[in-house]
């Protein structure tokens, strides 16, 4: 149960999947201007890649493994998460607008978030079982969606300060970025209770 | 008379300033050579002026008719003729104009037929019309009409009214010197507001450094209505704020979408019940009121002004000292600085103080806000200021919203504590009006686009109409051709003519003969413009002859664009423009 | 070899045929985005943008067919909000900004041709044949539609002059000079 535990926490703090690993940083820059957008970001992502994990390991496992097609990953997890993403919005928006509304813009951005394909490919290479995947997935797209929406709070403030005229917009986001990568990288420090 | 008071959160003791202007009796200003009195007045709709130029007017007659339910009359202070309705420079921060009755008083000061009304023998409406058209509004400076706040809510029974004799600015005393002076047609005023609102309580707020002011109310009150309750509440601004004397004397919060009478509680100014005690006990409606001349000047005083005296001469009566630099209108926290001394007094004029560099002296710098929260701890709203500050200043407007902006009272304490010096209070006013503006224009957008579609359907609707005779007449052509085809043969002798065309060959001779018109009248006009305009076209600036030569240019494409197949490749909405078919 | 293209193969059918049937049962109808975008315009249906109104410009942004930049009416702030949610880039306005200015007719010119009528958008021209025309202005949303068709040239836009009722307060200005 412990493993478990850690394993979560380790996704969501530890090995944070934008911070520390730097993976989505697309939508880390591109969706994080306000906080009701950044959270249903995080809430599609959070569906998507727990779903997403899952999928791809049950095609690994009982698809690519057994014909021998481990270099087909890439491409089958690429397709499949792409089908997935599609199929979910088409669903959602007929059958809960009001979801949609929440969701429905950010489904599709989800297919070219690196971090979607990158931790299926993780989960392959740590060799983590079928639970242990969809936890991984699970913690990474919390932690996705924590950085994102702390992100998010403190760009919303950083709009109404006196930014030098250059470090306007992106340039600024950039140096946050990397400050609060910094102070993630202190949850290391975690792991020696591991 | 103990009673238990409340706190309200934050506010600020700044140095009250007050003793200056209460050494001498309440003085009854003279009549100017010029009353400009503004016929919007108070909040709500603007009156219509009832009277014009050369018209003679006698002292209280009405001159401006209420608008609406929520606005007020505005009446003429003195007898005398009217010399125009026109614009003139309001008492308004802004410094623009606002319509004006411009009355040249003849000295008689006579008076309309003044009919005294018992209100008990009246129905309430009939009383909260009477009020609204003696044009009594709330003197405290809002100047909402009273009226409005008189109808008591349907489900709530209203326990107490708060008669708030306050005056928490600093330098501020005209209520104090009118409840010195006239305490009892003030206490006659309440008895009228309390059975319009059927309240079971009257709490009388007043700040504990006006001694005379309290006692001169409570032995008014032991006198004429012994169980009313003249409260001394500890000196603090903003405790003159309705919602916060409220809050002191009651307990009560009054939340900002709501009003007070919800909670069974409403607040009047000393000075609005005295107009109302005058306007129904002695049929005067409002045409002066008191207002504190203080600040860096000889002798200050409270005056009773005519409303529409210009501000210059009423500041001539307190002789200001020659190093006044600017004049204020209302108090140093809430007050504006008068653009232009021309303006009239009006009834929200409660104060006007002459300031100078040594005692109101330029703002320091603004400097960065450091977060210290010395704002949000005066704050009498309970609101953060400084999160307000950060997102007005940033232009976010929707961010300010969320920390509820319309909530601030524009009391000043922020600023006034601000260690940055930041003017936190004109930010959040420019944050409002932003706002309010875009609320305005999403609405004019709205309106237009409802417009927009009806006309459209309208077009789509005539089209088919006209398409449904036209071809209604075709068939009836048709059978009757079927039924002589003969004698169709000879009337039509352009055989080519087939059964939908005569329709469309009438219209465009309906067009060329509208073209004629129109050519015709093109020509007239230009002959018109001619002769009505001197051709001074001998100097002309470079910029004047590219405007005349892009006018030349225009004029040459006319002939084209006045054809209706010209207009259709315009830019226009394609429906129903064109007219000849 | 020919297993994995098999497998690919099989794969993309899958997929394919089940986003194809999804796409069949779970269509929605009309796009709320339009009315989103059109909430932002200013619905002047000035045309300015080269389509027919604020509604077909609305549309074409949200097919992708129009830039946001095109709405010369909405300046900069409309820009701005657009951007904000379509997830664009703010871009510049192709078009000058102006203030917002109204239909002015100059009645003693005109003859009473209705054409300014016919081409108002927002029925904000009242008149009648041969009578003189008049731009109610609270409704005139300063579109120019009825400028060029007047043929005596009597319409003229000019700037809303500021008045007590829309009047702002200004952003507080600190003069640098006072500090130094």
């Amino acid at each position: 149960m412990t493993h478990y535990l850690f394993l979560l926490v380790g996704a969501v703090l530890v090995n944070n999947v934008v911070l520390v690993k730097i993976l989505g940083l697309c939508p880390f820059m591109g969706v994080s201007r306000k906080l009701e957008t950044a959270f249903g970001m995080g809430a599609a992502t959070t569906f998507v890649l727990t779903v997403a994990t899952g999928a791809s390991y049950i095609i690994d496992r009982y698809l690519l493994l057994p014909f021998g097609l481990e270099y087909l990953r890439t491409l089958s997890f690429i397709v499949t998460i792409a089908a997935i993403v599609q199929l979910t919005e088409m669903v959602i928006q007929k059958t809960s607008p009001l979801l949609h509304q929440v969701l429905g813009i950010y489904l599709p951005l989800i297919t070219t978030n690196c971090a979607v394909l990158g931790v299926p490919l993780l989960n392959i290479a740590n060799r983590h079982d079928f639970i242990e995947s969809l936890l991984f997935g699970a913690g990474s797209a919390i932690g996705f969606t924590f950085v994102l929406v702390l992100f998010a709070g403190i760009r919303e403030r950083v709009e109404g300060a006196d930014v030098p005229l250059h470090f306007r917009g992106a340039a600024i986001a950039m140096v946050t970025a990397g400050l609060m990568s910094l102070a993630f990288m202190g949850f290391a420090g975690l792991d020696r209770y591991q | 008379m103990l009673a238990q008071l409340f706190r309200f959160k934050g506010g600020v003791k700044p140095p009250t300033n007050k003793t200056i202007s209460v050494q001498e009796p309440i003085g009854q200003a003279p009549l100017p050579a010029r009353l400009f009195v503004p016929l919007h007045q108070s909040i709500g709709g603007a009156p219509n002026p009832l009277v014009q130029a050369g018209d003679t007017v006698l002292k209280g007659q009405l001159i401006g008719g209420a608008d609406a339910w929520v606005s007020a009359a505005v009446h003429a202070p003195t007898s005398g003729r009217v010399l125009a309705v026109e614009e003139h420079v309001a008492a308004h921060p802004s410094g623009l104009p606002t319509l004006c009755v411009v009355i040249e008083p003849d000295g008689r000061d006579e008076w309309i037929d003044r009919r005294p009304v018992d209100h008990h023998s009246l129905p309430p409406e009939r009383v909260r019309e009477l009020l609204r058209d003696a044009g009594v509004v709330g003197l405290g400076g809002a100047a909402f009409p009273s009226h409005a706040k008189l109808t008591p809510a349907h489900a709530v029974t209203m326990e107490q009214l708060v008669i708030n004799g306050a005056e928490c600015e600093p330098f501020m005393t005209c209520d104090d010197l009118l409840m010195r002076e006239r305490a009892d047609e003030i206490v006659r005023g309440i008895a009228i507001f309390r059975e319009l609102l059927a309240a079971r309580e009257v709490l009388i707020g007043i700040e504990d450094n006006k001694q005379e002011a309290i006692a001169a109310m409570q032995e008014a009150v032991l006198r004429l209505a012994p169980d009313y309750r003249v409260v001394a509440v500890p000196t603090r601004y903003p405790a003159g704020g309705a919602k916060q004397l409220i809050r002191v004397l009651t307990g009560k919060e009054v939340p900002a979408s709501r009003r007070s009478t919800e909670l069974g509680v409403q607040c009047f100014n000393v000075a609005t019940v005295y107009t109302a005690y005058r306007a129904l006990a002695c049929g005067e409606p409002v045409l002066s009121r008191i207002v504190t001349l203080t600040g860096n000047v000889e002798r200050p005083r409270n005056w009773e002004v005519w409303l529409g005296t210009p501000m210059r001469e009423v500041v001539a009566l307190a002789r200001p000292r020659a190093d006044s630099s600017s004049f204020l209108m209302g108090g140093p926290m809430m007050g504006f600085e008068i653009p232009d001394l021309d303006a009239p007094v009006v009834k929200a004029t409660n104060c006007i103080i002459a300031g100078s560099p040594g005692l109101f002296p330029p703002p320091p710098p603004e400097m960065p806000c450091i977060r210290c929260g010395a704002c949000a701890e005066v704050c009498p709203h309970e609101l953060q200021p400084f999160e307000l500050y950060w997102f007005s200043r940033a232009r976010n407007f929707g961010k300010t919203q969320e920390y509820y902006i319309f909530d601030c009272i524009e009391c000043g304490c922020c600023s006034y504590v601000c260690p940055s010096h930041i003017p936190l209070v004109q930010y959040f006013r420019f944050a409002k009006s932003e706002i309010w503006a875009r609320e305005r224009e999403k609405q004019a957008a709205d309106a237009a686009k409802e417009r927009f579609e009806l006309r459209n359907a309208r077009a789509e609707r005539e089209q088919a109409e006209k398409a449904e005779r036209l071809a209604r007449a075709a068939s009836a052509r048709s059978t009757e051709k079927k039924a002589s085809p003969e004698a169709a043969k000879a009337v039509d002798s352009p055989p080519a003519v087939a059964a939908g065309e005569p329709a469309a060959a009438a219209a465009s001779d309906a067009e060329t003969i509208r073209k004629a018109a129109i050519a015709a009248a093109m020509e007239r006009a230009r002959a018109q413009r001619e002769l009505a305009q001197p051709k001074n076209t001998d100097r002309l600036s470079a910029e004047q002859e590219r405007e005349i030569a892009a006018v030349e240019a225009r004029r040459a494409v006319l002939p084209a664009t006045a054809e209706p197949a010209g207009r259709a490749a315009g830019t226009g909405p394609p429906t129903g423009l064109q007219r000849g078919e | 070899m020919i297993t994995a293209l098999a497998i690919m193969a099989l794969g993309a059918i899958v997929l394919g045929a089940a986003l194809g049937y999804a796409s069949i049962r779970f269509k929605v109808e009309g796009d709320p985005l339009v009315e989103k975008i059109e909430a932002i315009l200013p619905q002047t249906q000035c045309g300015q943008c080269g389509y027919p109104g604020c509604r077909p410009y609305a549309a074409a942004i949200s097919a992708g067919e129009a830039d946001i930049n095109l709405c010369p009416p909405g300046g900069m702030d409309g820009v701005r909000k657009l951007a904000d949610l379509l997830g664009r880039e703010v871009k510049p306005l192709e078009a000058e900004e102006k203030p917002k200015q109204i239909a002015i007719i100059d009645e003693q010119t005109c003859i009473g041709c209705t054409l300014c009528i016919q081409a108002c958008p927002v029925d904000a021209i009242v008149g009648a044949a041969k009578q003189m025309h008049t731009i109610i202005e609270p409704l005139c949303t300063g579109c120019e539609l009825c400028v060029k068709p007047c043929p005596v040239e009597c319409i003229s836009m000019q700037p809303i002059a500021e008045n007590i009722d829309n009047w702002k307060w200004k952003y507080p200005v600190f003069e640098i000079k006072r500090a130094a």
